[in-house]
């Protein structure tokens, strides 16, 4: 469901490969829960976790500094592969609010946007500055603003980015889709009688 | 100067405003038990019933196993999956419900067509990426994810920002050693694996109105591994021969007024596409992936490429991963790499005409030393055709499984998976890091060149059969 978001403050993570697809964010073997609950002990599973379940210290995901991160950075085409909603839900069960990157898989940008998992689109370069910000700032934070659609963090980084203005009055609003859709039952009446399909 | 794209789009809008997406009608809502129970659940909490269930069409296939299916199932997690699509199904109304027991139960891309249930024109979404398959038929139709799944079966509409349009040309014919899936890997090796987002594609050419509706599934469901969530072929005499007769095509009263209607459905010449593609025929070799993702392949009878074969700095860092996570050496022979599993099944090549190739080349010959292949078929249906063809008979003989229909090990979410470290040459869409079992290593490959290579124990093109 979509829930409000407006500005937030948190600690960012860096994922740095290309083409994540959402096999890897939640992988098969945990799609079988008939819930949206409890996928975050899941995400990114054979990255974070070994065979036998236990955390994998080496793991740049289970570094101490990135413990209660809730803003992700990564590389182009995140989300890409399979429809899965379980990524999204995965994501944010763990903590992750929003995920910026410069390019994101279709579906999964889709299904996002549903569950108020903000995905922020930046230029590979911008991306590139933000990781090595990160990466010589332990514990650094960012502060993402939908309203000005500006992203900041600490010493003086600051962009804005491109947001979809249907999508951003949802999301500033945390209007629910279905109860809108519903309304229009009269528009919807109309076209399933007068569809010109045989 | 409209494109086929825009004129089923804009047959389809309940509303249009500016500034915002379409909300268009969905002719056909497709429902299998992994991305739906959630969407049924929200209904049920919110009062909420199914708008349409005569348009929402429910069938089981991830999670099933494909060798022993008595209930319940060993594994209890999927089980419950199970029982809440027959829960969902009953309560809900839904009026087609391929189970578990049911002859036409197989993978929903496969069984669907078969059915008749997808028509040209018609708007199709699925909680399923691989809902691109449905294009082949003229059909608008596209992945979706829970969420939306919920507010169609609410609705039986959805919100959507019309997509760029790419049209793929592809100039003369296939050769006859070449498949529709050597076709696709060379296509997305060319677009590229994000190439596609944002846009839906269009196929067209010599090259594709040669090819059977089966094959043009095949072509049209990997589109979704470029990066576009939609795949799209004009309907022509091939597609209407192929739907009639289907049980739930139009039956012959009907069938004038909706193929008249089929007919309009064409690109106008002159339309304008966002991005053109073309694709010469005659360069298209067998083919098979060598890394982590589809569009990382080569001709069978290539060589493994390197981290120097590439410009870009990204692109070489990724091409070491998938070698490293591959266990490749650059320069090697794609004929010398050995494979351990075969697989030849899933959305992609699950149908009839795949069960034959593989078993044109697999009749009269066994699989190689320490090879172990399943035979998956896409449905109940074919499986009791390739049964009654000879092929089921051709398989074992050779030494393989020939199995009931499911999405088996394409995802190995069911009992079907490669283990660590072992390697499989696959029909499936995938060759992602741990998609058919952690620690997998995938090869995606069309049914003869997996049949060669099951013979061969080692990659093999299958023209060294022809």
């Amino acid at each position: 469901m979509i829930k409000k978001i407006t500005t937030f403050t948190s600690l960012a993570a860096i994922l740095d490969r290309a083409n994540v697809d959402t096999d890897l964010i939640i992988p098969q073997k945990f799609l079988k829960s008939i819930s949206r609950k409890g996928f975050g002990r899941y995400v990114f599973n054979n990255l974070r976790l070994r065979p036998d379940g236990s955390l994998d210290p080496t793991s740049s995901l289970n570094a101490p500094r990135y413990q209660g991160a809730g803003i992700l950075v990564s590389r182009e085409n995140f989300g890409c592969g399979s429809s899965r909603e379980h990524a999204s839900w995965a994501l944010l069960d763990y903590g992750f609010r929003a995920v910026v990157a410069p390019s994101f898989g279709d579906i999964f940008k889709n299904n996002s946007f549903k569950n108020s998992l903000l995905l922020v689109e930046l230029p590979g370069v911008t991306i590139l500055e933000l990781i090595q910000l990160i990466n010589e700032t332990p514990g650094l934070e960012l502060t993402i603003n939908l309203l000005d659609q500006r992203i900041s963090g600490p010493k003086g980084f600051a962009t804005t980015f491109d947001f979809d203005p249907y999508r951003k009055k949802m999301l500033l609003n945390g209007w629910d889709d279905i109860s809108l859709t519903l309304k229009k039952e009269v528009l919807i009446n109309a076209y399933e009688r007068s569809h010109r399909y045989p | 100067m409209a494109s086929l794209l825009d004129k089923i789009w804009d047959a389809h809008i309940v509303e249009r405003i500016e500034g915002t997406p379409d909300l268009l009608y969905v002719d056909r809502h497709l429902v299998h038990e992994v991305t739906s129970p959630q969407a049924f659940e929200a209904l049920r909490l919110a009062g909420r019933k199914v708008r349409r269930p005569d348009l929402t069409f429910a069938v089981i296939d991830h999670s099933i196993p494909t060798d022993d299916r008595s209930r319940p199932l060993q594994d209890e997690v999927a089980e419950a999956q199970l029982a809440a699509l027959e829960k969902n199904q009953a309560e809900f109304g839904l009026t087609i419900f391929f189970g578990d027991t049911d002859p036409r139960q197989g993978v929903i891309h496969v069984t669907m067509p078969e059915q008749g249930i997808v028509l040209p024109g018609y708007t199709v979404v699925c909680g399923d990426s691989h809902t691109a398959s449905h294009g082949a038929l003229g059909a608008l139709a596209f992945g979706i994810g829970t969420s939306e799944v919920e507010h169609v079966l609410a609705t039986q509409t959805i919100y959507q920002a019309k997509p760029r349009q790419m049209a793929v040309e592809v100039r003369g014919v296939l050769p006859p050693s070449v498949a529709a899936k050597d076709l696709i890997l060379h296509i997305i090796n060319v677009v590229g694996v994000a190439g596609g987002n944002g846009h839906a594609i269009e196929y067209w050419g010599d090259g594709v109105t040669a090819l059977s509706v089966e094959s043009r599934l095949t072509l049209s469901n990997m589109t979704i591994e470029c990066g576009a969530k939609i795949g799209l072929i004009a309907p022509d005499d091939i597609t209407f021969k192929y739907l009639k007769g289907r049980p739930l095509a139009p039956d012959k009263a009907n069938w004038t007024t909706f193929e008249t209607y089929w007919r309009a459905l064409f690109t106008d010449p002159g339309h304008k596409f966002d991005r053109q593609v073309s694709i010469d025929a005659s360069e298209v070799l067998p083919r098979a992936t060598w890394g982590t993702n589809p569009a990382q392949s080569v001709p069978l009878s290539g060589r493994v490429p390197g981290p120097g074969d590439f410009s870009d700095p990204a692109e070489q860092i990724a091409v070491e991963k998938a070698l490293r996570y591959q266990n490749l050496q650059p320069g090697i022979r794609l004929a010398d790499i050995p494979i351990d599993y075969v697989f030849i099944g899933s959305c992609t090549n699950g149908r009839i005409e795949d069960l034959r190739e593989a078993a044109s080349i697999l009749k009269g010959r066994r699989l190689a030393k320490g090879v172990t292949a399943l035979v998956v078929p896409g449905s109940g249906l074919v499986k009791a055709q390739a049964e009654r063809e000879g092929l089921a008979a051709i398989f074992t003989a050779a030494g393989c499984q020939f199995r009931e229909a499911g999405c088996s090990m394409c995802l190995g979410m069911n009992p079907d998976f490669v283990p660590s470290g072992f390697r499989c040459a696959s029909t499936s869409n995938r060759n992602f890091e741990d998609r058919q079992g952690r620690g997998s290593r995938t090869h995606l490959l069309s049914p003869a060149a997996a049949a060669a290579t099951a013979v061969c124990g080692r990659l093999t093109d299958p023209r060294e059969f022809m």
